[in-house]
């Protein structure tokens, strides 16, 4: 009886200091979980998703206030990323914010620009140069495409142009492959 | 002669049909009238135009001008006007327009003045400089700047080398027709290449279908000032890829995503050393190059075809297609691509051009599923499981793809060519990469927007609080008494009396001593001036 | 038109189909000249069963039925299993062991490709599992059996398990050499003494040991054909015959020797054709070795300590499980990458 109480003692406290060591070991200084969900983000700072921002939306994901599905810029593959992260299911990105769209730069037409500067206030990332009475412009490697610019413009000059495919950004595409009803 | 050769695993024996080009010698065709050349033609950036349409430009002038490291120089191929610089259709698996030049010759083909480099005299920069310069960029297919690669490195020494003849992909011969008429002056290219990099060692790898280039190699070296081996090696696809060459020849495998000096090895093609030979030797850029057009046309074989010329023109010159023809290949049957167009022209990294069948290339039959044969595996120059990243491409596990080292695939072509089951495996990996890629670059546009974004954030936040700060300042301010204020008051007449003093001193110093015409003259703007002034404020 | 390649070598799946098939020959000729013609019933009667069933399966899954009827993986799963049966099997065992290697453990999972383990092994464990008796119960060679059956006899037999009338079950019927080792060495007799039955051959078992040469016959020409590398041969024999080996030579009384593991059962069919199943295997050189190391020492624990004759049913489907991890493993280095 008290042999096997004695063993059962030490055990508990061999085990016990294997798990205290490999705790203090192996310890992982992982990411707080909102930095990991902004790493997905494609930080486009839209607004689309109902945050002003794609951290206060990781923020919003990483509290359970706001769903995976609400950022059209991320599109499928952005939710799925969310999901395999935060081990939920993948599920359809939700129409109410939105739907993915092609990328796109914001182009000013500098003929029509007045030079108000509302633009640049609105620009979440300062990819719009300008002074007041000025003309502006954008900076198109800068320009994430959230077109949150467009709608203040009092002059409509600003407009969204998809990034045209050329040599130097084509893609490979997925292999079609036949599937010929032989028989 | 040689020492040891070593092997590499896996490669593969497609049927060669080189005996159809390389019979007869090089032909060089008649001028063309109209030329196209694209500004990219090489690896990095783009060159930057140095004319206008309706220029008129000598054979050999500079179009466009390096920009950067990593680029290189576009020339005219012939004399004659610019007519157009715009977007069109270029040789590219894209099959999408590129910006363009457009040369209308004139039929004189009239040389621009230049002459030769005394290379041996100058500093080494200077050479490498004028390389950069004359557009001589690897003719293997790669098209990288050589100037970039004959960059002495003191961190990595080049002591072997490599001069590429293997050309291991079946149908392209014109590396092999160019080291046979033309031995002597790829060996001459070969010794500057040679003293620039201080290689202590220079082989020549030709595969060993190819008796007579070798011989020809052989005689043209044993004439060299410097010791040339020539070595001959198994033919064996894709032996002719510049890893799996240096592997033969030295036994050492270059690094995983490393560059061949690591090793102390630089690999260059044949045709690249002539062409730093023409240039040096002869002050002419690289406004040519061999090009083996073979497949079902009348009369296959090699010929020297100016930069730009259209494929459909150098295809008449080889006799023309044949009616059974569909389309056109540049580049051999395993790593080529189709080209879009006929009219596309000819470009340095143009080796050859296949013009194609159904029954030359028959159209794969539908895939079947991967029965995880292996015998891709068994064929992989890298030593890849072909079959498991098959896997991770095919359902986009891009991720898994890349932790299978993916990037190591040199798109050979051999798993797809054993594939039993006719699986498009390169397809799959070419798709994988350029998305891995493509999402790298978002995954960096992404933390530079995030950057900026945080920046702002922090900018309008400190904004606010240094507004904060003033107001409060101002409020503090307002309670100060009046006797500062009229202090203020003075100190600030006493500037602007002591900048009156200054201005009134100070003449300016470049009217100082003019002759009296001039000042004259002045004057008189002075007062047109003035009365343009007034005429405004009037208005 | 498609992307480069734009060639491609010969081999296509239904030629390295064909190979194995015709590689599986000269055991058949072996197996009618030991047994009799009652295998080429056996064999028949699988190869329409997997035909038609998977043209069925293919069809109730939507996929092209020619191209996979072509491709003989079918026919290659039914002979395997039609092989490993006993030669006087009734037709009903043929049958439902054919369906349910075709239609649950292949067409289920995916079909061609997709299979995680040996279709015609997985036939075979579960008709070994329900109806052992059968299972075991192996007709004598011709050269030993007290009454010889004619063609038209064995046909009859396999068909209504009628016998003509002078014949008993008994008369037809022996234990299989692996069987009769197994149950005599129970009964604590000597290996030495054991041996000296009639069922024994030269190595393995009377004229089983025939077909089994023939199999080796047919496996060396895989290997020269290379529709299969040496790995999983060599590997798997090399095993077997090392444990065998060491066994008998520590205690001959005990352990049969290695020759006899050889060449008896289904040793040579299993190194050959069955645990060189692609689909069901690993695609790794080291991992090949690995896998078939594993069914050789298996085999010869089941067939030594297990409750069954042969082990290798049930060798290569453990095996097939740990295929995974196997290649997940035993991934080889990539150029220009450190070990």
């Amino acid at each position: 009886m008290i042999a096997a109480l004695l063993v059962m003692i030490v055990l508990a406290l061999l085990l016990g200091l294997v798990l205290g060591y490999s705790a203090l070991r192996f310890k992982v200084e992982g990411d707080p979980l909102v930095d990991k969900i902004d790493a997905i983000l494609p930080q486009t700072q839209c607004g689309q998703c109902g945050y002003p921002g794609c951290k206060p939306y990781a923020t919003a994901i990483a509290s359970g206030e706001a769903d995976i599905n609400q950022c059209p810029p991320g599109g499928e593959p952005g939710m799925r990323a969310l999901a395999d992260l935060l081990g939920v299911e993948p599920k359809p990105l939700n129409a109410e914010h939105g739907e993915p769209k092609p990328k796109s730069t914001a182009v000013i037409d500098e003929n029509l620009c007045i030079g108000c500067t509302l633009c640049i206030q609105a620009c979440p990332v300062d990819a719009i140069l300008g002074a007041a009475k000025h003309m502006h412009t954008v900076i198109a490697s800068e320009c994430t495409g959230c077109e949150l610019c467009v709608a203040p413009c009092p002059v409509d000059c600003i407009s969204m142009v998809p990034i045209p495919e050329k040599v130097s950004n084509w893609k490979w595409r997925y292999p079609v492959i036949e599937l010929k009803q032989v028989a | 002669m040689i020492s040891t050769l070593f092997k590499f695993h896996g490669g593969v024996h497609p049927p060669e049909h080189k005996l159809e080009s390389a019979a007869t010698p090089i032909v060089e065709v008649p001028l063309p009238q109209r030329l196209v050349l694209p500004l990219r033609q090489h690896v990095g950036n783009v060159p930057k135009l140095q004319v206008a349409v309706g220029d008129h430009v000598l054979k050999g002038q500079l179009l466009a001008i390096a920009d950067g490291m990593i680029s290189a120089s576009v020339h005219a191929p012939t004399s004659g006007t610019i007519v157009s610089i715009d977007e069109q259709l270029i040789p590219h698996a894209s099959g999408l327009p590129d910006l363009c030049i457009t040369l209308q010759a004139d039929g004189e083909d009239r040389w621009v003045e230049h002459r030769a480099l005394e290379y041996r005299d100058l500093p080494k920069a200077a050479v490498l400089e004028a390389l950069r310069a004359g557009g001589v960029v690897g003719l293997g297919g790669a098209t990288f700047p050589s100037h970039v690669k004959l960059r002495e490195d003191a961190q990595h020494p080049v002591r072997t080398l490599i001069l590429n003849g293997a050309e291991c992909e079946p149908y392209i011969t014109c590396d092999d027709r160019l080291m046979r008429e033309r031995a002597d002056q790829i060996v001459r290219g070969i010794e500057i290449m040679q003293y620039l990099l201080g290689a202590e060692r220079c082989v020549v790898g030709i595969e060993d279908n190819k008796p007579e280039a070798a011989q020809a190699m052989r005689d043209a070296c044993r004439l060299s000032s410097i010791p040339i081996e020539v070595a001959t090696v198994p033919t064996l696809y894709p032996g002719g890829g510049a890893k799996q060459l240096i592997k033969v020849l030295t036994g050492l495998e270059v690094p995983s995503g490393k560059l061949p000096t690591e090793i102390g090895v630089q690999c260059f093609n044949v045709a690249t050393a002539y062409t730093v030979h023409r240039f040096i030797h002869h002050g002419e850029p690289v406004i040519s190059r061999v090009v083996t057009v073979t497949g079902k046309v009348a009369r296959p074989g090699n010929f020297e075809v100016p930069l730009g010329m259209s494929i459909a023109e150098l295809v008449q010159a080889a006799g023309g297609a044949a009616p059974e023809s569909t389309g056109f290949v540049m580049g051999g049957p395993m790593m080529g691509f189709n080209l879009p167009s006929a009219e596309v022209p000819v470009v340095k990294a143009t080796n050859c051009i296949i013009a194609s069948a159904p029954d030359l290339f028959p159209p794969l039959p539908p895939a079947m599923p991967c029965i995880r044969c292996a015998r891709c595996a068994d064929a992989c120059p890298v030593n890849l499981q072909p079959q498991e990243l098959y896997w991770f491409a095919k359902s986009s596990n891009l991720e898994k793809a890349r932790d299978y080292h993916l990037f190591d695939c040199i798109e050979c072509g051999c798993c797809s060519y054993v594939c039993p089951s006719r699986i498009p495996l390169v397809q799959y990996y070419r798709y994988a990469k350029s998305e891995i890629l493509a999402a790298d670059k978002a995954k960096q546009a992404a933390d530079l927007a995030r950057e900026r974004n945080e920046f702002r954030l922090a900018r309008i936040e400190r904004e606010k609080q240094e507004r904060a700060a003033k107001h409060a300042q101002k409020a503090a301010g307002a309670k100060a008494d009046v006797a500062g204020d009229e202090a203020k008051k003075a100190a600030i007449a006493a500037a602007m009396a002591r900048a009156q003093a200054q201005k009134a001193e100070v003449v300016p110093q470049n009217t100082a001593d003019l002759p009296p015409a001039v000042q004259e003259e002045i004057a008189g703007i002075d007062a047109r001036r003035e009365a343009v002034n007034e005429e405004k404020q009037e208005n | 038109m498609s992307q480069s390649p734009y060639i491609s070598g010969s081999t296509s799946v239904s030629v390295i189909m064909l190979k194995v098939l015709l590689a599986l020959v000269p055991g058949i000729v072996a197996y009618v000249w030991v047994f009799g013609g009652g295998v080429l019933v056996s064999l028949t009667l699988a190869s329409i069963t997997a035909l038609v069933s998977e043209g069925v399966m293919l069809k109730l899954r939507n996929r092209p039925v020619r191209p996979f009827l072509m491709d003989g993986s079918a026919l290659v799963t039914a002979w395997l299993l039609a092989l490993a049966l006993p030669p006087l099997a009734p037709w009903w065992l043929v049958v439902v062991g054919t369906l349910f290697a075709i239609v649950i453990a292949k067409q289920l999972y995916g079909g061609l490709g997709y299979n995680p383990f040996n279709p015609a092994m997985v036939g075979y464990a579960v008709l070994l599992i329900s109806f052992p008796v059968i299972m075991t119960q192996w007709p004598a060679p011709l050269a030993l059996a007290h009454a010889q059956l004619g063609f038209a006899d064995q046909l009859h037999y396999i068909f209504s398990r009628g016998l003509p009338v002078d014949v008993q079950v008994d008369a037809i019927t022996s234990a299989t050499p692996l069987d009769y080792l197994k149950t005599q060495l129970k009964l604590q007799h000597a290996l030495a003494d054991i041996s000296q039955a009639p069922v024994f051959g030269v190595v393995g078992a009377k004229g089983g040991e025939l077909v089994t040469g023939a199999y080796l016959l047919g496996g060396l020409y895989l290997l020269q054909q290379r529709i299969v590398t040496w790995h999983i041969p060599v590997a798997f024999l090399a095993m077997l015959a090392l444990v065998a080996g060491a066994s008998s030579l520590l205690d001959p009384v005990h352990y049969a020797g290695a020759g006899f593991h050889l060449f008896s059962g289904a040793s040579m069919l299993c190194a050959f054709f069955i645990a060189t199943d692609p689909i069901s295997g690993p695609t790794t050189p080291k991992g090949k070795l690995l896998f078939a190391a594993g069914i050789g020492l298996l085999t010869w624990l089941i067939r030594t300590y297990g409750g069954y004759p042969d082990g290798v049913a049930f060798a290569v489907l453990f095996m097939n499980i740990c295929v995974p991890l196997i290649d997940a493993y035993t991934q080889p280095r990539v150029f220009g990458h450190k070990l």
